[in-house]
């Protein structure tokens, strides 16, 4: 049997497929971000405290409320959703005309604030969320156990990037979407409700963030500084893949998720930085980002 | 005429002056511990609801003692918590400084506490420093040292057929500390360890390291770091059948509020060591009970030390008649016999270490558990000259 490095093949297989399911959380994630920044241009720090309100809200679902995690899985993205549409009506909205910078610090206090919040009625150590029944258990592929719950994040997050990377880039809608980022005062001189449909954009990119906080429930720990511990690798992701380019993010977060569990067998304590490393590297030889359009 | 008004004055003196004298030992304690961050659980305004049951209990008041409790948030930073504690000393006019969890800022503490000569007491840092390189006169370090839990859970497990062991490491200096001290313990009982790994921290994702672990063949893995990422890498553990397996979980470092907040469908078979457990006995249940009506959780072991060293403390300060000496007070807790209703039988070591047992607990099945707080069984207890480490002899103060 051949190893590579000293490191036998089951072993790698193994990380190979968990550096995709850790990946799937990347490209959700880091999917949100570059629809909100592509489509409306604003950096949205909060993404991490949404993510994290979004697993909050189904631990609440189920504990106030009784509802289970599949309603919560639709349920708490629409809650984020509405939230996020509220802070786009209410805030965002007003910084349009002004430097990124502006929804930059706005997004960045807003998430201090929905983090204070939490863990001021919450507490720091986190919540229980049990894994749903009928995804409880694993499958034995020979190389490594496979739980079935990580299975199921991969194949839901596939899904959801799938779909919104069609939406965006092969329908009439997105093509409205699209038209409206580079000309908003044309597009709206044809009809298109211009101001609604960014709204809209918001509230969606935000839910991304709240499913995908769902889908982190059962497996992180639900606590309030679970968003603050991966945004920034998120916001690394979206560098990377090029800001504002829907592919880039989804193709990134996958890839990055793989190099980063590659990391963790052959230099476990390089795996906190290596995306960094590498976002360093693309900056310096492709400023605009692998999938990026030139700037 | 002069005259009454001569005796009403004396008797009106003599009425007032009775109380004035029940209340003439003055005492202001300063709980400092984290109120905001990853400690403000385990620690945080339980330990000042901990700290003031003490002072009820205590009957203060009726002792002639008129005792005053202040708090602040070090944020776990040296520095800010320096600051505190030279202003408690310098102006606020604080006697003693309970609980300090992060062991950075309780070394900080100490050594400011010792040029004040006010007294220490030391419930939420785990650092053995406190009682070995850094020990200091005025240092009483009650609750559990990194030294004790390793002892408890490593030789427990080792001798309970867990030979080989694998560490994953929160990778910076209280993590591989901790993992050194239990690795001596593991090879002391005839154990061998055969890996380990050192995890970025802080770290949300385990599963590959995990899986590193499970490949080592080892018996038990260790898990040599704290609060968030140990409940993660358990939560992992569960989800990836490692415990189903038989391989067995060591945490090195948690509180019941970290079991708690996993739950036991999660963390069952989990072994672990603290110093106390609300469910003991009659006493700590009742003690609890009231605890968990004035703060809404369930006491850890560290809101329980909080309490028992602040009522050894208060003793000490009775018999002496004044708080203001702070080496004599702690001379005093050393030469006392403490029998305590959380910690049983408490002495005081000559180097400020305070020894009582500790008990190896196992947390339970969802099937044992009876409801949310039902967490542990006790699998063993451990005397505490056997848990902690021997005293050093430069810090035996009872010669100096």
């Amino acid at each position: 049997m051949f190893e590579l490095l000293g490191v036998p093949p089951q072993v790698l297989l193994g990380q190979l497929l968990l550096g995709l399911i850790n990946g799937s959380f990347y490209a959700v994630l880091s999917l949100g971000l570059a629809v909100i920044f592509g489509l409306l241009n604003i950096i949205n720090f909060a993404h991490g405290a949404l993510y994290m309100a979004g697993a909050f809200v189904a631990w609440m679902l189920l504990n106030y409320l009784g509802i289970g995690y599949w309603p919560a899985l639709f349920v708490a993205p629409l809650i984020v959703g509405v939230f996020g549409v509220v802070i786009e009506r209410t805030m965002l909205s007003r910084l349009y005309h002004l430097d990124h910078l502006y929804g930059l610090l706005l997004t960045f206090g807003l998430a201090l604030i929905i983090q204070g919040l939490f863990r001021n009625y919450y507490g720091i150590s986190g919540l229980p969320y049990q894994i749903p029944a009928v995804l409880s258990g694993g499958q034995n592929l020979g190389f490594m156990f496979l739980p079935n719950y990580r299975a199921w994040v991969v194949v839901a997050s596939v899904l959801v990037c799938f779909a919104t990377w069609f939406a965006i880039e092969k329908t009439r809608l997105g093509a409205y979407l699209r038209a409206a980022t580079e000309n908003p005062t044309l597009v709206g001189a044809f009809g298109v409700n211009v101001p609604l449909m960014v709204m809209l954009t918001y509230g969606f990119g935000v839910a991304l963030a709240g499913f995908a906080g769902v889908l982190a429930a059962p497996i992180y720990s639900v606590n309030p500084t679970m968003g603050e511990q991966l945004i920034i690798v998120v916001f690394a992701v979206v560098v990377i893949g090029g800001m504002g380019s829907i592919m880039g993010a989804i193709v990134t977060g996958y890839m990055l998720g793989i190099v980063e569990g590659l990391t963790r067998v052959f230099y476990p304590e390089g795996s906190a930085v290596v995306i960094f490393v590498i976002m360093a590297i693309v900056l310096m030889i492709k400023p605009e980002g692998l999938f990026g359009r030139t700037a | 005429m002069t005259k009454n008004l001569v005796i009403s004055t004396a008797v009106f003196a003599a009425m007032t002056a009775a109380p004035a004298l029940a209340q003439d030992i003055s005492v202001k304690l300063g709980v400092l511990n984290d109120r905001s961050g990853v400690y403000a659980d385990l620690s945080g305004e339980g330990s000042v609801v901990a700290a003031r049951m003490a002072v009820e209990d205590f009957k203060a008041a009726e002792n002639g003692m008129n005792v005053e409790i202040i708090s602040a948030d070090h944020q776990n930073k040296p520095d800010i918590g320096s600051n505190i504690t030279r202003q408690w000393y310098d102006v606020d006019g604080v006697n003693a400084i309970l609980d300090v969890p992060t062991s950075s800022v309780a070394l900080a503490v100490a050594d400011i506490t010792a040029e004040n000569n006010g007294v220490f007491l030391i419930s939420g840092a785990g650092s053995t420093a406190l009682t070995r390189e850094q020990c200091r006169p005025t240092s009483v370090h009650w609750t559990y040292d990194t030294a004790s839990l390793a002892n408890g859970t490593g030789a427990a497990l080792t001798n309970a057929g867990g030979k080989k062991w694998f560490f994953m490491t929160a990778d910076y200096a209280f993590g591989h500390s901790l993992e050194e001290n239990t690795s001596a313990v593991v090879e002391a009982n005839g154990g061998e360890v055969v890996g380990q790994v050192n995890v970025p921290f802080p770290n949300q994702d385990f599963s590959s390291f995990l899986l590193q672990a499970q490949g080592s063949g080892a018996d038990v893995i260790g898990l040599a770091n704290a609060g968030g990422d140990t409940v993660n890498s358990i939560k992992q553990a569960s989800e990836f059948g490692i415990t189903q397996a038989g391989q067995k979980l060591a945490a090195l470092l948690m509180f019941t509020n970290d079991v708690h907040a996993l739950g036991v469908q999660t963390a069952q078979g989990l072994s672990l060591t603290e110093a106390f457990y609300w469910d003991q006995n009659d006493e700590t249940r009742a003690w609890s009970d009231r605890f968990m009506e004035a703060h809404g959780s369930m006491p850890n072991m560290v809101q329980a030390g909080v309490y028992s060293s602040t009522m050894a403390y208060l003793a000490a300060v009775k018999e002496l008649g004044s708080a203001e000496d702070g080496k004599a007070i702690v001379d005093k807790m050393k030469a006392m016999d403490i029998e305590d209703p959380l910690f049983g039988k408490v002495t005081v070591r000559a180097d400020g270490r305070a020894l009582h047992d500790m008990y190896l607990f196992e947390v339970k099945t969802p099937d044992e558990s009876t409801g949310e707080w039902d967490l542990y069984k006790e699998i063993s207890s451990i005397s505490g000259e056997e848990a902690f480490l021997p005293m050093l002899e430069e810090c035996d103060f009872s010669k100096k």
